[in-house]
């Protein structure tokens, strides 16, 4: 008897294990279609390219087959860095990142010049229109200071002449001289406003009970930024400083591409541009993908090291 | 509260450098309006705050050529599919990670997160595009660009802030992911992905990098590739018009170049006033995620 009623327990459970299975089943088969088929897109686009890291151990010319090139071990790698091309794209890249690192402190500083400001609606103008040209491709940019900069038409060479102030219209757009720090300041002309918002942010949301009790100890203005205000931003800039560091090798394409030149491109062939010219302009597709690995590592390693100094620091990650 | 001297001083200072640099912002752009609505052949003279001899020649000039008109409409295609793709699909994908019943939740987050700082390069991701055959293909100003890791954590996070209440009353009356993502998540998440369409909607208007390295079909032209090779042809003295419409209509190069330029920047310059709340609202949920 016992054993009936067991084997009968069991094979009740089984339909209703069964329908509960196929209940679950109904309740997740909508997830996985609303995460699936995204997930694998990313994969495809983020992490399959990896599989071609391959490339810059091997000889493939394109056209053939990957499968036909012979393996060559780290021989790309050796001519690479011994080639002066390199060098000097990895030299431009440092120098562009170290200006951009020392020039840091510059939307801190407008963001408190900005809360300076007695008339808000005045900060407020200020803010949003030099937030703008954050907003506009790279190519815009460079036609803007064609426009204001070049021989033949630009406004501020035909300005300079109408005044007497100069004989012969000069192009700082083609002078090797002063390439790297025209580029500084064209990327503080884009994106200083914009920049500074984040500080702003932090900025109002530093507690103003203890800036109104410097005031009644007679604190003066610049003793409250100086004692208050920037060591409260001081974090937000640790991060950002930090962040910076990860983002050094990472100069962007779009703004060295667009400003290059034949006289400025010994000071401005940075690595992203480097790594296309070798690429879809020479071919050489070992070189450029060795040129490639060799950015996205030492990129890896220097996020890491910026986030295990930081975690050292604080016990916080910015990761 | 009195002011003392240095104050004063330090007041007058700073009003007077940010007056310069917000003018030096606006300026540039204001420029090249007055210039594109001058006459080409009396601007030699010099303009500097009117225009000089109104005209709209130069944009009866740019919109009759097919070939602006032609990369007007990919640029527009490609902000407005794009945008929507991204927007739809990142929303669905996030809400989606919020569930503690969706398998391997984690595994699939962590892989987003670590997507953004791992890279393949240019050349392997050059080859991926060649062997999906999105070479040449309108797609490929698509398809990269659908799943945004930074977006998904931002919508995922703000979902997560929600009133749990609503889904889970909508829940025991018997209404599905989908029913409850469409009617309450949706309408619910709207300030979020405002900002996100805005960002993504901006970024397509003035991306050409993948334009340049994946499509070199004219017919998928865009109109920031187009403007590049209009400056940088320029520069060089040849032109991209042909000489008789040039002479035809009193247009120069210049002219042409610099009211091309109005045309890219006008949408952004449009929309920009009245949603920079927006884009403001962005940066801000970015720094206190990143």
């Amino acid at each position: 008897m016992n054993g009936m009623q067991g084997e009968q327990s069991i094979r009740m459970r089984a339909p209703v294990r069964q329908t509960q299975m196929l209940r679950k089943w109904r309740r997740v088969f909508p997830l996985l279609t609303m995460s699936v088929p995204f997930f694998l897109l990313m994969v495809l686009f983020a992490y399959v390219p990896l599989w071609g890291w391959y490339i810059a151990f091997t000889n493939y010319y394109p056209g053939e087959s990957i499968l036909n090139a012979d393996i060559v071990g780290f021989r790309n790698f050796e001519q690479l860095f011994s080639g002066n091309q390199f060098l000097t794209a990895m030299r431009n890249t440092l120098v562009i990142s170290a200006i951009g690192l020392l020039l840091s402190p510059l939307p801190m500083a407008f963001a408190i010049l900005l809360n300076e400001v007695k008339q808000k609606w005045f900060a407020k103008i200020v803010q949003i229109v030099s937030s703008f040209p954050n907003f506009i491709s790279w190519v815009i940019v460079y036609s803007i200071f064609f426009a204001f900069f070049s021989i033949d038409d630009g406004m501020i060479n035909r300005l300079l002449f109408k005044l007497g102030l100069i004989e012969q219209p000069t192009d700082i757009l083609t002078n090797a001289d002063i390439a790297w720090w025209l580029q500084a300041a064209i990327t503080n002309w884009k994106g200083l406003g914009w920049s500074a918002i984040i500080y702003i942010a932090a900025i109002s949301s530093l507690d103003q009970e203890v800036f109104q009790a410097a005031e009644v100890d007679g604190a003066g203005r610049f003793r409250q930024i100086r004692h208050i205000m920037i060591p409260g931003l001081m974090p937000t800039y640790a991060v950002l400083f930090l962040l910076g560091i990860g983002y050094m090798l990472s100069s962007g394409f779009d703004q060295y591409y667009v400003f290059t030149n034949s006289v400025v491109h010994s000071k401005l062939d940075v690595l992203d541009t480097y790594v296309y010219n070798l690429g879809l302009v020479q071919l050489n597709f070992p070189f450029s993908t060795a040129a490639g690995i060799f950015k996205s590592v030492v990129s890896v390693v220097l996020v890491f090291t910026a986030n295990w100094v930081y975690k050292m620091a604080t016990g916080k990650s910015i990761i | 509260m009195k002011l003392s001297t240095t104050d004063r001083i330090f007041d007058a200072f700073n009003y007077l450098f940010l007056t310069i640099f917000g003018f030096l912002t606006l300026y540039p752009f204001y420029y090249l309006i007055i210039y594109s609505v001058s006459d080409p052949q009396e601007v030699i003279k010099g303009i500097y705050f009117w225009p000089r001899g109104f005209t709209l020649d130069n944009y009866r000039t740019v919109f009759e050529l097919d070939r602006l008109v032609d990369a007007t409409i990919i640029s527009l295609l490609r902000t407005v599919i794009g945008t929507a793709l991204t927007v739809i699909c990142c929303t669905l994908f996030a809400y989606s990670l919020t569930k503690s019943l969706l398998p391997l939740r984690k595994f699939m987050y962590r892989g987003l997160v670590v997507s953004m700082y791992v890279s393949g390069g240019f050349i392997p991701s050059y080859l991926l595009i060649s062997d999906l055959r999105l070479l040449n293909s309108f797609w490929v100003y698509i398809l990269p660009m659908i799943v945004v890791p930074f977006y998904l954590i931002l919508i995922k996070t703000y979902i997560e802030q929600l009133p749990a209440e609503l889904e889970e009353s909508a829940m025991v009356e018997g209404a599905g992911y989908y029913r409850v993502f469409f009617s309450i998540i949706l309408p619910l998440s709207m300030p979020i992905l405002a900002t996100i369409a805005i960002f993504q909607a901006v970024g397509h208007w003035n991306s050409w990098a993948d334009n340049l390295f994946y499509a070199t079909d004219p017919k998928l032209m865009t109109l920031q590739l187009m403007l590049l090779n209009l400056v940088k042809t320029q520069t060089i003295s040849t032109n991209v018009l042909d000489a008789q419409t040039m002479s035809s209509m009193k247009v120069t190069p210049e002219s042409i170049r610099t009211t091309v330029t109005v045309v890219v920047i006008l949408p952004v310059m449009l929309i920009y006033p009245f949603l920079q709340k927006y884009f403001i609202k962005g940066i801000i949920l970015g720094a206190v995620k990143g």
